[in-house]
Formats: structure tokens, C-alpha cells, sequence
């Protein structure tokens, strides 16, 4: 698997978020381009794209929806304009973290009442039971996986439980996530047929419902309405598409860089392992400090911005992660500090597109941790082995070699 | 001491939900609320402060 664009040279004036050396030394990145006076850098690759990295920045165009689209919130190697069968803004493809206003409101308000703390609170024994399996499954093994066999499965399982598809699929799931999400650097042919048949997958189950509704976000979509009216089957798809894509990988990110914290710093683990009490503080600061999640915007028109020209379609992506880490806004913010108590993160996004599943990402990871250090009151990093960090947008670790020392 | 959750800000993060459960609620939608009109016991107060100081799109005020 190689980059059609190469390494990338420079990471101020030809970054590559997909090159793998980029989520890696994510931090060390970003502190050498901010001391380096450049706060916003710039590709070429994609077609043109920006990287802002100040928590003000990225504040302002969460909000700023009129110069920044999301119609295509993932970065690729055509432009929305440059793809024939593209969904037209204000809707874009995959509804509503596509669409821009006015469109957006009424698609996000249709899936709200799926996603709210109190509709998604009976799961806790469902995740838990899941997790309490997979650590079953690995045995005695000293040495484990924490995230082939550990945080990729549970976000996995929760996403097929809301669509009614089977768990069996998932190694598919992960396939076309990783083509969707990881490989937007790599030739497009691949990718393009990955796509193809992710939507011959979700068009199947939509059928399927049409015929056989159940209890399941796919049923519920086909019932809605928007307006008066039903939505278009392309509404319908794209949405799917949406929670297949956007509900895994991040949750697994997120949870795997807080293994990963936890298998490194043993006074944190015992603290947490002491008081589980304390988890959900330390997750918002895993959250604050690990954030797997950059999202994009297109330019919608020239315009200057904090002294930079940007043209009308140029990518803008919008680190959250970067933002998390500004100095200004969080006193110390390169240290990791589970007893931070006020930490008004932007892990899952700022103004109307926060991320819809976020009840539901905290739920998870709250869950899959307090299971994990219940079983295993210690472990560390099998520094024998590699950590494997993700490619582009969503950064976490794809393997994560962990020496359980003790387990219960 | 009061707070108000300004409706219009609120993007569902349930931040202040999740901090101070006694202070805040939520609807069928996510979107939070303030209980007992905003009035805050003296004994929650900290809390409220906390809610508020977490609350990522800075949607809730505070009147002492």
C-alpha cells in the first residue's frame, strides 16, 4: 500500500494527514509547525488543502457553516465537483455530517431521539457483557492485542446492533472503513470498488426492511419523515452509510490511545483501578488528549483567513485534536492529567455538526474501560512490538501489543 | 445562584447533564434544560460552577 502522492516533504507546506508518519508524530508535528510561527499549514495534495491548528481557528469555522461546507467531510483525491454522481450541498452524501444549513437541522433532528443519553442507557449491560467476552476470550495469554482484540470489537458490535446488520459481517465493516477512511492517499481504483460494495451491502438491508421492517435505525429512517414528506432512498443509504463509517473506527480510536495511556502510566491505572469512581473524568481527559477525530470543510469562496488565501473549494481540515492542545485554552495541555476538571474539550466537534453518537462513544468507552481494568488491574506496552497508529482523519492505534500482568 | 441553559447554543453535548445531574436534564432530543427554574441550592453550587465551565459550546449562564 503506497501513497500516490509519496512521502510528504514538509510538513508546513506539504503536509500528507495520511502519510504514516503524520499520525504517529502527531503532537511533535503540530508543536514544531506552531513554533515555527506556522499556525496554519498547507498541501498541495488532494487538490489543495489547509491545516489549521489553534483552538480559535478551529473554533471559527466550526461555526462559520456559510465559508465552510461540510459537504464532504472526509478529504479525498477528487473534490465533490470533480465526482458526477455527488450529492449536491446543502444535503451531500452521507446525511446530516454532510449537509450544511438549511438542509441539516431537519436531518440531524429526525436522528436525535436514537441518539440521546437516556434512549441509549440500556445498553451499559449489553457493552458490558460484550466486553466481559471478549476478555474471556483471550484466555490466559499473557500477551494480548488491546485493539484487534479488545476496542475494534465493541464499537462494532453496537453499530451492527443499531442496524440490524449481523456481527458476523464485521471484519467486512472493517474493510470498508479502513478504504473509506484510511487508504484516501492510495490509488482510487481500490477504493472505488471497496465503495461499490459497501453500497451494494447497505442497499440489500434497506431492501430488506422494505420488505421486513424491524426494530432498527434502517427501519426507523424508512418510516421518517422530514417535513411531511418520506425521505429519498438516497437520504436513507447515505445515513446508513454514516452510522456504519463514522460510529466504529472513532470509538475504537479513542479507546485504544486510553489503553494505551493506561498501559504506560501505572499511577493513573491504579488510581482508576482504586476508584472506578474516577473513569469518567479521566476519559474526557483521554478524550481531550487522545481525540481521534479531524473532520473537513470546503471553501466556499475565496476569502482571507487569519492571512492565508483560500480558494473557493480548497480543503480545510479541522483538527479538534490540535485544537484540544492549545495552550490557551487548556492550561498545560500537553500533559495528560486525569484530575483536570475543567476541560471544555472539542473531541467530538463544535456548533451544529458535535458528533451525534457522542452519548453513545462515552457509553462505550466508559464501559469497555471499567471492564478492561476490572480484569486486568495491571498491564503495560509490549514494547517488543510496534504500536500501529491509523492513517489520516481518525487517528488511534490499529495494534496495540499489551503484557497483561495481572488479571481477575 | 441561577443558570439557564440558552436553548439555542445547546448542541447536546450533555456535559452538564453528566456533571450535575441534580442542576440539569435532558430532553427526548439530547438538548439540556435546567431544573427548578435555574435555582441552584447553595450546597450545589460548585457543581453548577463545574457545568458550566465544561460546557463546550458555552451555552449555560450563570447569575449569583
Amino acid at each position: 500500500m503506497t501513497s500516490v502522492y509519496g512521502p510528504a516533504t514538509d510538513w508546513a507546506t506539504d503536509f500528507d494527514h495520511a502519510d504514516p508518519e503524520y499520525n504517529k508524530n502527531i503532537h511533535k508535528i503540530w508543536d514544531d509547525l506552531k513554533t515555527s510561527g506556522c499556525p496554519i499549514a498547507h498541501t498541495d495534495r488532494y487538490g489543495g488543502a489547509w491545516l489549521p491548528l489553534t483552538y480559535e481557528m478551529v473554533h471559527e469555522i466550526s461555526y462559520d457553516t456559510t465559508h465552510f461546507s461540510s459537504r464532504s467531510p472526509v478529504v479525498g483525491q477528487l473534490k465533490p465537483s470533480e465526482i458526477p454522481d455527488a450529492v449536491p450541498a446543502p444535503v451531500g452524501g452521507v446525511p446530516p455530517i454532510s449537509s450544511d444549513p438549511p438542509f441539516h437541522a431537519g436531518a440531524r433532528h429526525l436522528l436525535l431521539p436514537i441518539f440521546a443519553p437516556k434512549k441509549i442507557d440500556p445498553l451499559n449491560s449489553v457493552i458490558r457483557e460484550f466486553c466481559h467476552k471478549l476478555i474471556d476470550d483471550m484466555g490466559d495469554k499473557e500477551f494480548v492485542d488491546g485493539a484487534v482484540e479488545y476496542a475494534q470489537n465493541i464499537p462494532v458490535m453496537v453499530v451492527a446492533h443499531l442496524l440490524g446488520f449481523p456481527l458476523e459481517d464485521a471484519d467486512q465493516f472493517r474493510v470498508w472503513i479502513r478504504s473509506a477512511l484510511e487508504d484516501v492517499g492510495e490509488a482510487r481504483e481500490q477504493r472505488e470498488t471497496d465503495q461499490l460494495a459497501l453500497a451494494d451491502y447497505i442497499n440489500k438491508h434497506i431492501d430488506q426492511r422494505i420488505e421486513k421492517p424491524g426494530d432498527d435505525l434502517i427501519s426507523y429512517l424508512l418510516n421518517a419523515e422530514m417535513e411531511g414528506e418520506k425521505l429519498s432512498r438516497e437520504h436513507v443509504f447515505g445515513t446508513v452509510a454514516l452510522a456504519l463509517i463514522a460510529g466504529i473506527d472513532t470509538t475504537w480510536s479513542a479507546l485504544g490511545s486510553s489503553l494505551l495511556h493506561l498501559a504506560n502510566n501505572s499511577v493513573d491505572r491504579r488510581r482508576l483501578v482504586e476508584n472506578p469512581s474516577m473513569i469518567a473524568q479521566a476519559i474526557e481527559e483521554f478524550l481531550r488528549a487522545y481525540a481521534p477525530v479531524t473532520m473537513a470543510r470546503l471553501v466556499t469562496e475565496d476569502m482571507d483567513f487569519h492571512g492565508v488565501q483560500m480558494k473557493k473549494e480548497d480543503w480545510v481540515l479541522l483538527p479538534f485534536p490540535a485544537a484540544n492542545r492549545d495552550e490557551k485554552e487548556f492550561p498545560n495541555a500537553a500533559t495528560v492529567d486525569i484530575d483536570r476538571e475543567i476541560n471544555r474539550h472539542t473531541a467530538f466537534g463544535l456548533g451544529i455538526h458535535r458528533c451525534i453518537g457522542s452519548n453513545l462513544a462515552r457509553l462505550e468507552l466508559n464501559v469497555a474501560i471499567e471492564v478492561f481494568l476490572e480484569r486486568f488491574p495491571d498491564f503495560e506496552q509490549d514494547t517488543k512490538e510496534e504500536v500501529k497508529w491509523s492513517l489520516g482523519q481518525v487517528r488511534g492505534p490499529r495494534k496495540l501489543p499489551l503484557r497483561i500482568v495481572t488479571r481477575t | 445562584m441561577r443558570v439557564h441553559v440558552d436553548s439555542k447554543k445547546c448542541q447536546g453535548h450533555n456535559r452538564c447533564y453528566a456533571l450535575a445531574p441534580e442542576i440539569f436534564d435532558v430532553d427526548d432530543y439530547g438538548q439540556a434544560f435546567e431544573l427548578n427554574n435555574g435555582v441552584v441550592p447553595v450546597a450545589l453550587e460548585e457543581k453548577a460552577r463545574l457545568a458550566v465551565a465544561n460546557c463546550p459550546e458555552f451555552a449555560i449562564t450563570i447569575e449569583e
